[in-house]
């Protein structure tokens, strides 16, 4: 039934659960990255003995996580959206970086696929190739939207560096 | 880029998150692996379930991080720390070393071991609490008394240790013999159960 040696489950959630929370906010904003969070790793557990032993495990976490942050979207895109994503008061979900608020008004204003390069590249991690095979279309074309991404990133948050990025 | 999106909160965020992935693998019926440590007077225990019940205790000596990659290969990759499934075997432990509980009420689950090994394992738990039996008193019990070997071998990979009673075999010089949790270990339940 399984393949090799693949690591327990739990070995999954601990070594990627951060990463794929992180991406979660990026993606969909705070609010709705715990519902994708879950909906991700349960989705993952289902499935994970099938998944090949020597599979990319983090990519394979983020692609499905990319699969669920789509639902949510497209869900949003149906029913008329609340004002502003970013919730209003600071809750026990934790806000990351206390007054970065146009941080996340930047990011939210992203278009939807620069958003998730810069998910996939600057926060988890991927490789702009892996990225490709998520997000569909070409390795340069995930390159593209990841840089006017940052771009577009800098003009409203001059904060903004690229040091320290992979690769 | 360095902007920062982790939060101070993160590590409690993840413990809730996995705390409801728990719950929601259990209602799914993907929980195929639970498992928990526990604190006890012979060290950490490992304890972990399949939903047909108690699977493995593991002692510290043996590794909990390589006794859960044997799970994983062995049973089911779907292995989660998941302590709700280990609620009641926690407490039983928890009495049994409190002086509190000479038989264990558990459902057990012996997928782990077979044929022969199997048959002891079942038998051990007819050794009453504060009793021993020798290696070749077990193997007559068993209906193979030249087995005593074998009797030593299933004891010596028993996968649920302290609740199937395999510290209750001794030598038939009356020395204890082998354990899983080392000497010490076999030493301490005898004098627990001694002491009752």
């Amino acid at each position: 039934m399984s393949t090799g040696t693949k690591p327990p489950f739990e070995k999954l959630v601990e070594q990627h659960g951060g990463t794929v929370l992180r991406v979660c906010r990026v993606v969909l904003g705070v609010h709705d990255a715990e519902d994708a969070w879950s909906e991700t790793f349960l989705a993952a557990m289902r499935a994970y003995p099938d998944l090949p032993g020597d599979a990319n495990a983090e990519a394979w976490l983020v692609t499905i996580a990319h699969r669920k942050a789509i639902d949510v979207i497209r869900a949003r895109k149906r029913q008329p959206a609340p004002v502003g994503d970013i919730p209003e008061a600071p809750t026990a979900l934790g806000v990351p970086g206390d007054g970065d608020g146009d941080l996340w008004q930047a990011v939210a204003a992203l278009p939807d696929k620069q958003r998730q390069a810069v998910a996939y590249h600057y926060v988890a991690g991927l490789a702009y190739a892996e990225i490709a095979g998520i997000l569909g279309g070409s390795t340069d074309a995930a390159r593209r939207a990841a840089a006017d991404g940052v771009r577009n990133l800098r003009k409203t948050y001059p904060g903004a560096t690229t040091e320290g990025a992979p690769a | 880029m360095t902007i920062n999106f982790d939060s101070p909160e993160d590590a409690e965020t993840l413990a809730r998150l996995g705390r409801r992935l728990e719950l929601a693998a259990d209602a799914e019926g993907l929980l195929d692996v639970a498992y928990t440590t526990v604190d006890s007077p012979v060290g950490p225990l490992l304890l972990a379930a399949t939903p047909k019940g108690l699977v493995r205790v593991a002692y510290d000596v043996e590794d909990h991080d390589r006794v859960l990659s044997a799970l994983s290969q062995r049973l089911s990759p779907r292995v989660l720390r998941a302590p709700g499934r280990l609620d009641a075997a926690a407490r039983e432990l928890d009495e049994y070393f409190g002086g509190r509980r000479q038989v264990f009420d558990l459902p057990l689950d012996l997928s782990l071991s077979s044929g022969f090994r199997r048959l002891v394992q079942r038998h051990l738990p007819e050794i009453g609490y504060g009793q021993t039996r020798t290696y070749g008193q077990v193997a007559a019990l068993v209906g193979n008394p030249k087995a005593v070997r074998a009797v030593g071998t299933a004891c010596a990979t028993n996968p649920l240790p302290v609740v199937v009673p395999c510290h209750r075999v001794l030598r038939a010089d009356g020395t204890p013999g082998g354990y899983i949790g080392g000497p010490g270990a076999k030493q301490a339940l005898l004098s627990l159960e001694a002491a009752a």
